[in-house]
């Protein structure tokens, strides 16, 4: 078991949520006080750091035109990370390659993070949310074939060391292809994609790439990562998934009494609680099929958005598998039912700060995860182990 | 009234053909929303005159094969479309979007169509760079792109809990085809104002006075690029007089096709 420190480095003074409609794309950035900004990226860069003194591992991502998420260019805060970090895996997770225009220049910045950081790149690609349509002015409609060909396209660029070649497809056209740097790990860096839905994680799992899924609790994952064997065993890559192709996300916070645990919980929840984004944001035409906007429509409950539902308490966080809070018995009993119930993982990406957890508690939470959960969960669950087991033998063994 | 498939180039379009009526035929390229046999106009306009209605690739039942993405890919299609039914000439009439099509269409074999008739068309940039010709309806919350496209919202939008579940898969299907249609550049081919001036044909320009999405401003400048086409506008009528107003529109435009 792997896990990383993901911070999303948010901007979180802002004036009264009831005072503007979207805390995404639409928030006027004279919200935004660069010098504070230029203090909280100090702040987010030594928690990033104080993670791999403690032996855990460094995620960041990338949005656009939010207060949630001040990193719209994610290899640049990556490029410093690979300077002032000496020894942890560098996920980002990761490069909206749907909404980039050139998949070439992708493999470049990727490649080049490679060779500053010796080799500690986690390259990581996400289709986007769907608010980050309108600032990249990315057509919504198609954005999975865009993905998957720039995907492909990238693995080319980093793997093709023969000199130029081209690519006229069906979105990306190049005619001279032939990128310096090349990644310092071959065959290339470890390859990351995100998805949330069944149909995604079949894809990602016939390609053998690391699949992440983002808060989507006990039963959605368990059905995303069986979708991830079944697209794996079809792709005729044997009947066995390790654990370590599978990635889950959860709000995480560790304290060392009950009553600071809930505390910094509380405070993680604006995660959930600051998204504030009317539906013509957070559901743009085409990116979710038709099929599921009729049931929309007709009253189902929105996958999009958590916002309003009872993952916005910490309670009802922790029932539905979002989060994971408590002192360090409470969540590693909370990881291992999750951990069993979706039938394993071998990467815990943790959301470590969020809003106004301050920097002390923050530090606290990840040393309290990183000396008193950590361990326990790397004997509980070697990388080695097959995902799909659903009963906990594995526990009883150890 | 008979609606059949028929197969051009590969796409399975969904074609109504009223098979009445003497005289030219209307080739009528519906807008955003897409064409319905029941909407108002249908009947009136195909007592008098063959109407036939084409539902867009993506659009109704009409497929939408993968490598088309463009409005220009549609113009073409129209084009053999108007082949295979031995079209010489025809009218066109195009709302909204479908006005973008027809104007495509017009400069590609303006010899081909007598008459024009566009309502609320899209298509064009006319104004300064830093401003939207067209608001962003995908940008704005359902009630107010409402307030853009009806004179009158309240009766005429939309009751979603009324519809069926092919109505609905219908609705967001047209929704998801415009975006893709028109999401870059928006609303509109930049090459389209370099070459209009090929359309010789009469054309009239028709826009609602309530219309949020199309300004006067952008009706006027839009005619002003085709040597013989005037403008006319109607009242108690958004962007869909066709709908809001029926009569008025049916009467207007049989009107000017039989001038």
């Amino acid at each position: 078991m792997r896990a990383w420190h993901f911070s999303e480095t948010a901007y979180p003074f802002l004036p009264p949520a009831d005072s503007y409609p979207s805390i995404r794309v639409s928030l006027p950035n004279r919200i935004y006080d660069p010098a504070k900004g230029a203090a909280l990226y100090d702040r987010y860069i030594d928690e990033w750091l104080v993670a791999e003194d403690e032996g855990v591992e460094i995620m960041l991502n990338e949005h656009h035109q939010t207060a949630t998420c001040v990193d719209p260019a994610a290899p640049l805060m990556l490029a410093a990370l690979a300077r002032l970090s000496k020894k942890a895996r560098l996920l980002i997770l990761g490069n909206p390659i749907a909404n980039r225009r050139q998949p070439m220049r992708v493999a470049e910045e990727m490649a080049m993070v490679d060779v500053l950081s010796h080799g500690r790149l986690e390259a990581g690609f996400v289709r986007g949310v769907p608010y980050e349509v309108l600032p990249a002015n990315s057509n919504p409609v198609r954005m999975n074939e865009r993905h998957w060909e720039a995907l492909d396209l990238i693995v080319k660029c980093w793997t093709n060391h023969d000199g130029p070649f081209s690519h006229e497809g069906r979105f990306f056209h190049h005619r001279s292809i032939n990128i310096w740097p090349r990644p310092i790990q071959q065959p290339h860096p470890p390859i990351w994609v995100s998805s949330t839905s069944p149909g995604g994680a079949a894809q990602v799992g016939a390609h053998g790439y690391i699949q992440a899924t983002f808060l989507t609790g006990f039963d959605n994952t368990k059905r995303i990562f069986e979708s991830y064997r079944r697209g794996w065993r079809e792709a005729g890559r044997g009947q066995d998934v390790p654990v370590d192709r599978l990635a889950y996300a959860a709000l995480v916070y560790v304290g060392d009494t009950e009553a600071r645990a809930r505390d910094g919980a509380e405070k993680l929840l604006w995660y959930v609680t600051a998204n504030k984004v009317p539906l013509h944001f957070s559901n743009p035409p085409g990116y979710v099929p038709v099929a599921m906007n009729v049931q929309l429509a007709k009253g189902a409950h929105n996958v999009v958005s958590v916002t309003g539902t009872k993952q916005a308490t910490v309670d009802g966080a922790v029932e539905a598998g979002t989060m994971f809070a408590g002192t360090p018995d409470q969540v590693l009993a909370q990881i291992k039912k999750h951990w069993y119930h979706v039938g394993g993982y071998g990467n815990l990406l943790i959301m470590g700060q969020a809003g106004f957890l301050e920097h002390d508690d923050t530090v606290h939470g990840i040393r309290m995860f990183a000396r008193e959960v950590y361990p326990r969960l790397k004997e509980l669950f070697p990388d080695t182990t097959i995902s799909g087991v659903t009963e906990p033998v594995n526990a009883a063994a150890s | 009234m008979p609606v059949s498939k028929l197969k051009v180039a590969d796409v399975e379009l969904e074609l109504f053909d009223s098979g009445q009526g003497s005289g030219r035929p209307i080739l009528f390229l519906h807008g955003g929303g897409g064409f319905d046999q029941r909407q108002p106009f249908v009947a009136p306009l195909s007592e008098k005159r063959r109407v036939v209605a084409p539902s867009h690739p993506g659009f109704g039942k009409s497929s939408l094969p993968d490598w088309l993405d463009s409005v220009d890919d549609i113009a073409h299609l129209y084009l053999e479309l108007m082949d295979h039914l031995k079209f010489d000439r025809a009218d066109l009439v195009g709302c909204s979007l479908g006005g973008w099509i027809a104007a495509e269409m017009a400069t590609k074999v303006p010899e081909r169509f007598s008459r024009l008739v566009l309502v609320g068309p899209v298509g064009v940039k006319v104004g300064p760079p830093d401003r939207l010709d067209i608001p962003d309806v995908f940008a704005k919350p359902e009630a107010e792109v409402a307030k853009l496209i009806y004179h009158d919202p309240e009766r005429m939008k939309p009751d979603t809990s009324k519809m069926s579940d092919d109505e609905l898969s219908a609705m967001f299907r047209a929704r998801e085809t415009l975006a893709l249609l028109t999401w870059e550049p928006w609303m509109h081919n930049p090459k389209l104002k370099r070459r209009l001036h090929r359309v010789t044909a009469p054309a009239l320009f028709i826009r609602g006075e309530s219309d949020g999405l199309v300004s006067q401003a952008y009706l006027d400048a839009y005619a002003g690029l085709l040597p013989n086409a005037r403008t006319q506008t109607m009242a108690a009528a958004g962007h869909v007089p066709q709908l809001e107003q029926p009569a008025v529109f049916t009467a207007a435009v049989l009107k000017f096709l039989g001038e």
